[in-house]
């Protein structure tokens, strides 16, 4: 894999931050833009920017089969079985909440149980957590080991007869656990529940084919598999998804629309209501067309020799602590003895080297990791080995500067 | 990597009270008590404070986070000790300006605060050095308006 071919599609990393080479770190944050996705959003933009689904002009006919085209691609790209089964969101979080909303409200009664585990990024437990409010049902959490997996006996003790939903990450963005997704909605359906998954960190990184999984849904977004902020997609099994109220109303999502009521169009635009994300739909679709291109298993190959190499390095610096499983996807979320993650961050920062430094919207698991924040270095196939040499220096730097202090 | 801006933000007074926090603890029974967080980083402070005819008697703070937030607040109990509410008011908005980049009176009984005047340098970092200060504002502000 040349990377270097690869990295002249990224502009912004070919700059200095801090007078040194800027070092991306941060791409389970945002991944970057390659200009094949820019440069789809302008051509919009420039050439057939219009409304879609209305009218019937020329340039409003080419924004909508841009659109719907992206949808055909997401089908593609996720092996989902009907393009209609592609509900176009602004982010997973929107697509989590709209499906805790609606078919939550719909499913879940009080005395039912939502299973979750406290690997959750906010935004696949904060919704679960309102709708066991609304409803009277119970979260029950699925235990984590000690180095940060779920084992499978563990889901089968807590998914039982009384369980509705299981919510749960596909990849941790804290740990990089990888879940057995297709394992746990197989016991989840066994026991007549349905499975939500969050695959913000996965789709960008490994194949994911929604029938082999088996899921009932499964979310993401386009700003960490190179494409813009602002749209997200929302894979549900069509027999939900027509069972399914909208939870916005408005243009576009209608019907027949009388003075007094209304009634919805058809899966899955009654779920996108008003002018939906254009432009960010026709860069999603460029964007995967880049990691198609690319290669998902490439990918996964490529991140998983630079988190090896890069833990392997890090496990040489004492008073290191790396959270999370081995066998994990590309980040790695660690502690450094004695330099909070802030400080370290901006020491690595002024060497150029951009790293996460916080709770990462996960502050159930920083609770049991028994710490209030950590560092985080994650990769994607634009990076390289001679960059976590750097970020090895600086994290070397950065310990001798606080001892050199005191 | 630059060593010399790094100094500007970390400066060995700053560092001192990192490692060596002055007033590290909890009152019990405290007059005021507050507790902050900063949600979008995880550092908290829990502020209490005993104050007798309006004037500050003890200042004792609690919590996690990073040197910057952390050797604020340990200045912060420092200064504002003995000084009246409306004096330690004073104080803190001349911190904001500092913070702010903006012109700010030195004072005698600022005490170490001054060496934290390389943060605004480091937009990032701003809202861990006022932590604290917004903790002592809203602890105390209710009874001064």
């Amino acid at each position: 894999m040349d990377i270097f071919e690869y990295r002249k599609d990224f502009p912004i990393l070919d700059q200095e931050v801090n007078g040194n080479p800027l070092v991306y770190f941060d791409t389970s944050a945002t991944s970057q833009t390659p200009v094949q996705v820019i440069q789809a959003m302008s051509e919009y933009y420039e050439g057939y920017n219009s409304n879609v689904h209305r009218g019937v002009h020329t340039l409003g006919t080419k924004a909508t089969e841009a659109y719907e085209a992206t949808r055909m691609k997401t089908r593609q790209f996720i092996n989902a079985k009907r393009f209609g089964e592609i509900v176009f969101t602004r982010g997973t979080t929107a697509a989590i909440n709209l499906v805790a909303r609606s078919f939550g409200d719909m499913m879940v009664e009080s005395g039912d149980e939502i299973i979750v585990t406290e690997m959750e990024h906010h935004a696949n437990l904060v919704p679960w957590q309102e709708l066991a409010k609304r409803t009277g049902a119970k979260l029950v959490f699925i235990p984590l080991e000690d180095d940060g997996t779920i084992k499978i006996d563990s889901v089968k003790n807590v998914v039982t007869d009384k369980t509705k939903i299981v919510a749960i990450t596909h990849v941790s963005n804290v740990l990089g656990t990888i879940n057995d997704i297709k394992e746990i909605a197989r016991i989840a359906h066994e026991n007549d529940a349905y499975i939500v998954v969050d695959g913000a960190q996965a789709v960008p990184h490994l194949a994911v084919d929604v029938q082999d999984l088996n899921v009932d849904f499964y979310a993401f977004s386009a700003h960490k598999m190179l494409g813009p902020t602002g749209i997200g997609v929302l894979y549900g099994k069509m027999e939900h998804l027509k069972k399914m109220e909208p939870v916005e109303y408005g243009g576009d999502m209608i019907d027949f629309v009388e003075k007094e009521t209304s009634t919805w169009t058809e899966v899955p635009v009654k779920f996108e209501a008003g002018t939906p994300m254009i432009a960010e739909a026709i860069g999603l679709s460029a964007a995967i067309d880049y990691i198609t291109e690319v290669g998902l298993e490439n990918i996964s190959a490529y991140e998983d020799k630079l988190t090896k190499y890069a833990m392997e390095k890090m496990r040489n610096i004492e008073g290191i602590e790396i959270y999370g499983p081995e066998t994990r996807a590309g980040l790695v979320t660690f502690n450094l003895d004695g330099v909070h993650p802030h400080d370290l961050s901006t020491v690595l920062d002024s060497d150029g080297i951009a790293v996460r430094a916080g709770h990462h919207c996960a502050q159930p698991l920083m609770r049991l990791l028994g710490v209030s924040s950590t560092a985080r270095a994650s990769f994607y196939f634009y990076n390289s080995t001679e960059e976590i040499d750097r970020f090895i220096e600086g994290l070397k730097r950065a310990k001798e500067f606080f001892n050199y202090e005191l | 990597m630059n060593f010399n801006n790094l100094n500007q933000l970390y400066r060995s007074v700053i560092m001192d009270h990192y490692k060596n926090p002055r007033n590290k603890g909890i009152i019990e029974d405290g007059d005021y008590t507050v507790d902050m967080n900063n949600p979008t980083c995880g550092d908290r402070i829990h502020l209490t404070l005993n104050v007798e005819d309006n004037v500050i008697k003890d200042a004792k703070f609690d919590g996690e986070g990073c040197s910057i937030s952390m050797s604020s607040a340990s200045m912060m109990t420092e200064v504002i000790k003995g000084k009246t509410i409306e004096e330690a008011l004073e104080v803190s908005d001349e911190f904001s300006k500092m913070m702010l980049g903006e012109d700010y009176n030195v004072t005698d009984d600022m005490g170490d605060i001054e060496a934290l005047n390389g943060v605004n340098q480091f937009p990032a970092r701003i809202k861990c050095a006022t932590l604290t200060w917004k903790a002592l504002e809203r602890g105390v502000k209710a009874d001064v308006e």
